[in-house]
C-alpha cells in the first residue's frame, strides 16, 4: 500500500488540481513537439516534480513511468571513485548531482556530457531528444553550474535539460538566461483544503471542513506535508472530530522546547545543555537552515520590536556563515550565544530602568 | 502512400527515403533555439563592438592576429564573435584548426600541460586543401576562462609565448580580474560593452518579424528592460513567450514579466506598506507568503533597490543605510545565504528607517 502522497499524485497535465493556466501553457509548450531547457522553481511541496513527470508523460506517453534505478560509476581526475544513483526511463534520466557533494562538477562534466552528446538512435519512431532532469540545482557548486553552461548550448539538438530548484536566486544568471523559467507557487490554503477533501472522498472518509482548513494552515502551504499530516491524523483517530489535535513532527516540538530553554536562562551552562540538544537535532538530519529559521521564529516571540530586528540581523549573519563554513554546530551555537548576550543585556537594562 | 503510412504507422521501403529527407530539415529548424539560429555568422554581423570587429576584420584581410582576451557581461557576443571569426578564417578546416575548451571540459593543470600544449605544438600550413590561402596558425579558445584555476592559468603562460608562431589563444571571461596578471599582459584586451537599447531593439524587432511573432506596443521595450543589456537573455525570453501564445495571439507585457520572473508591482508595494506598519509579525508572515509564491530573493532585492531609490519618505542618509544593508544581504544571498532570512533582515532595517527615523 502506498502513501496517499504517491497514490493521488496527478499523472497528467490536465489532471493537476491548481495552477491550471500554467498547465495549459505547458501543454502548449509541448504540443509543438519541442521545448526549450526548463528551469522549474518554487518552494518545496508546491508540485514541481509532479509537473515535470506530467510534462514528460505528455511528451512521451505512459512509458516514462517505467522507472529503473541505476548506479553509475565514474572516476574523478584525482582518481577517486564515486558512485551516483540515477533514476531513468527509456526516455529520460534523473540525476541529483549534489549527492556527491563537492564532486558535482565531475558529474556534470562526465555523466551529463556523455548522455547529452550521444544521439538518439532511431529518430523516426521517437522524439529527437531525450530529457535530463537535474534536481536541486540551487545546491550545485558554482563550478558545476559553470560547467553546465556550454553543454546546454552545444547539445541542444539531442537533449533537453529540466532543472529543478527551490529558488532561482542561487542559480547563476548565465544558466537562468539559457532556460525558460517556470515558477511554481505553493498552493493556497484553500486549495490545499480542497485537495484534502478530494483525497478523503476517494478514500471514502469524511473530513470535517474545519479540520481540513486547520491542517492546511498548519502545513505552511506545503501540499506534501499537508497530505502526510492528514494521513497521520487518520491513523491516530478515525472518524475525525473537528477538535482533533493535529500533531506536529517531533523535531518541531523539540526545537520549540529548545528555544524556550534559551529564553529561560542565559548562562554558559545552559548553552552547553542547548548544544547537546542541537547536536541531537543535527544527528537526526534536520537541515541547519531549518533549525535557524525555527529558532528565530520562536525566539523573537519573546522580544520587543527593536530587539526583533537585531536578532533577525544576527540570524541572517550567522546563517550566511553557516553556508561558508563546514561545521553547522559552530554557527548555530554562535547565534545562540549572541542571542543570549543581547537578550540578557536587554533584560538587565529594562530591570535597571524599572528601579 | 501517405494514407497507408498513417494507417500502419510504418514506412514502406520506397516511402522511407523521400519522407524522411523531406521532413528532416523542417524538423531540425524547429528544434533550433533562436539564440543559435541568429548567432552572427560573420564578423560583420556582430553588433556594437566596434574595436574588436575592426581588429578581426584586418586579420581576415591577412594581418596577424594577437592573442585575445575578451571580457564583458553575459550575452554581449564574446563567444559569437570569436566563433564567427574562426569560421571565416578557416572555413572547412575549422575542426582541425580550432580547439574549443570551456568549463564543461576538464581544464585542470594536467589538461593544460598535455592537451593544450600538444595541440599548440603542431604546425600547420598556410593553404587550405582547396588551394586557398589561410592563416598559418591555430586558435585555442578558452571559454569561461575565469573558472580556470590559477595554477592552470599559470601553466599557460610559457606555452602562450613559446607557441606564438603556430598558435593564437583567445580567452573569454566575464571578469577580467579573475585572470592572472601575467596572462592579461600577454593578450590584447577587448571589453565587450552591454548592448545599447537601440541595437537590441533593432535585433529583437528583426527576429520577431522573421519568426512572425505578434506583440503589443511596448513589449520590445519590456524585453529590453528585463534583460539588462544581455541579448541572449532577451532572445530566449522572446522565444519562450512566443511559445506561450499560439499564432495570431499577441504577446502582452504581463507575459514578459511572468516569464522573466519579475515580481509583480502589487506584491512589492504591499511589502513596502507592511514595512511602514512597524509590526515584525506582519512582516514575517507576509514574507513567508511571498516566499511560498516562489519569487526569487535576488529578484525581490533588485526591485526593492529601485523602489528605495525612488522613495520619497526616506532622507538620503536613511537611504544609504538601507542600501548598505541591501548590498550586504545580496552578497550573502549570492553566496548561499537563506532567502527568507536575508530578505527579512533587509526589511527589518527598512522598517526601522521608515518608522523610527532618528
Amino acid at each position: 500500500m502506498s502513501l496517499w502522497v504517491d497514490k493521488y499524485r496527478p499523472k497528467e497535465l490536465d489532471k493537476l488540481d491548481y495552477h491550471k493556466e500554467q498547465a495549459s501553457h505547458m501543454k502548449k509548450l509541448v504540443e509543438s513537439g519541442d521545448f526549450p531547457h526548463l528551469l522549474i522553481y518554487g518552494p518545496s511541496g508546491a508540485g514541481k516534480k509532479t509537473r515535470i513527470m506530467a510534462l514528460l508523460r505528455e511528451l512521451y506517453g505512459p512509458g516514462v513511468e517505467k522507472l529503473r534505478i541505476e548506479h553509475e560509476n565514474f572516476v574523478t581526475p584525482s582518481k577517486k571513485k564515486l558512485e551516483i544513483v540515477t533514476i531513468a526511463s527509456n526516455y529520460h534520466i534523473e540525476v541529483n548531482p549534489s549527492d556527491v557533494g563537492f564532486y558535482d562538477r565531475v558529474v556534470i562534466q562526465e555523466l551529463i556530457k556523455n548522455i547529452a552528446s550521444s544521439q538518439q538512435l532511431d529518430t523516426g519512431s521517437q522524439r529527437e531528444f531525450k530529457v535530463i532532469i537535474l534536481s536541486e540545482v540551487d545546491k550545485l557548486t558554482k563550478d558545476a553550474q559553470h560547467a553546465l553552461r556550454r553543454t546546454m548550448e552545444k547539445y541542444v539538438a539531442s537533449c533537453r535539460l529540466i532543472l529543478c530548484a527551490n529558488s532561482s536566486s542561487k542559480v547563476i544568471p548565465a544558466i537562468r538566461s539559457r532556460c525558460f523559467g517556470i515558477r511554481v507557487p505553493a498552493p493556497k490554503v484553500e486549495e490545499i483544503a480542497h485537495i484534502l477533501q478530494i483525497i478523503c472522498k476517494k478514500e471514502s472518509l469524511s473530513l470535517p471542513p474545519e479540520m481540513a482548513q486547520r491542517i492546511a494552515e498548519k502545513s505552511g502551504r506545503n501540499l506534501r506535508r499537508a497530505i502526510l499530516m492528514c494521513e497521520a491524523c487518520r491513523v491516530q483517530q478515525y472518524p475525525f472530530s473537528s477538535q482533533q489535535k493535529i500533531s506536529s513532527p517531533d523535531w518541531e516540538v523539540y526545537l520549540q522546547d529548545t528555544a524556550r530553554r534559551i529564553v529561560d536562562e542565559q548562562s554558559p551552562n545552559r548553552l552547553l545543555e542547548v548544544r547537546g540538544r542541537i547536536y541531537e537535532l543535527l544527528t537526526h538530519c534536520i537541515p541547519p537552515d531549518v533549525i535557524f529559521k525555527g529558532l528565530l521564529k520562536e525566539l523573537v516571540r519573546n522580544c520587543d520590536g527593536e530587539l526583533k530586528c537585531e536578532i533577525t540581523c544576527l540570524a541572517a549573519f550567522h546563517e550566511y556563515r553557516l553556508g561558508q563554513g563546514s561545521k553547522a554546530i559552530y554557527h548555530i551555537e554562535a547565534f545562540i550565544a549572541a542571542f543570549m548576550a543581547v537578550y540578557k543585556k536587554f533584560l538587565e537594562e529594562s530591570m535597571s530602568a524599572m528601579f | 502512400m501517405m494514407h497507408a503510412f498513417l494507417k500502419t504507422g510504418k514506412l514502406g521501403p520506397d516511402a522511407a527515403q523521400p519522407g524522411t529527407s523531406k521532413d528532416k530539415p523542417v524538423k531540425r529548424k524547429a528544434l533550433m533555439p533562436w539564440v543559435e539560429k541568429y548567432r552572427p555568422k560573420t564578423v560583420d554581423e556582430v553588433a556594437y563592438q566596434d574595436e574588436v570587429v575592426a581588429v578581426l576584420k584586418s586579420t581576415l584581410k591577412g594581418a596577424d592576429l594577437p592573442n585575445l582576451l575578451f571580457y564583458g557581461p553575459p550575452g554581449t557576443g564574446k563567444t559569437s564573435t570569436i566563433l564567427a571569426a574562426a569560421r571565416q578564417l578557416f572555413g572547412d578546416l575549422y575542426r582541425q584548426r580550432v580547439l574549443e575548451l570551456n568549463a564543461s571540459d576538464e581544464r585542470g593543470i594536467q589538461v593544460v600541460r598535455e592537451k593544450v600544449k600538444s595541440f599548440a605544438q603542431t604546425t600547420v600550413s598556410n593553404t587550405r586543401p582547396d588551394g586557398k590561402q589561410c592563416p598559418p596558425y591555430k586558435i585555442i579558445i578558452l571559454d569561461e576562462a575565469d573558472s580556470m584555476t590559477h595554477d592552470a592559468q599559470a601553466a599557460l603562460r610559457r606555452t602562450m609565448e613559446k607557441q606564438s608562431k603556430t598558435t593564437r589563444f583567445c580567452l573569454i571571461c566575464n571578469y577580467v580580474s579573475r585572470i592572472i596578471e601575467p596572462l592579461t599582459s600577454r593578450c590584447s584586451k577587448f571589453r565587450f560593452k552591454p548592448l545599447a537599447q537601440d541595437i537590441m531593439m533593432k535585433r529583437l524587432s528583426y527576429i520577431c518579424e522573421e519568426e512572425n511573432v505578434n506583440y503589443e506596443d511596448g513589449v520590445v521595450e519590456a524585453f529590453i528592460e528585463i534583460s539588462e543589456g544581455d541579448l541572449r537573455r532577451a532572445i530566449t525570453t522572446v522565444q519562450s513567450t512566443a511559445r506561450l501564445r499560439t499564432e495570431g495571439e499577441k504577446i502582452t507585457k504581463q507575459d514578459v514579466y511572468e516569464i522573466a520572473g519579475v515580481v509583480p508591482e502589487t506584491w512589492l508595494n504591499k511589502l513596502f506598506e507592511v514595512c511602514t506598519t512597524d509590526s515584525y509579525e506582519k512582516l514575517s508572515d507576509y514574507l513567508n507568503d511571498m516566499m511560498a509564491e516562489g519569487f526569487a530573493g535576488s529578484q525581490i532585492m533588485l526591485q526593492m533597490h529601485d523602489l528605495i531609490i525612488g522613495c520619497d519618505d526616506l532622507r538620503d542618509s536613511q537611504k544609504s543605510v538601507v542600501l548598505d544593508k541591501l548590498a550586504v544581504c545580496d552578497h550573502r544571498l549570492l553566496n548561499g545565504g537563506d532567502e527568507y532570512l536575508q530578505v527579512l533582515d533587509l526589511c527589518c532595517v527598512l522598517m526601522k528607517q521608515l518608522c523610527h527615523p532618528k
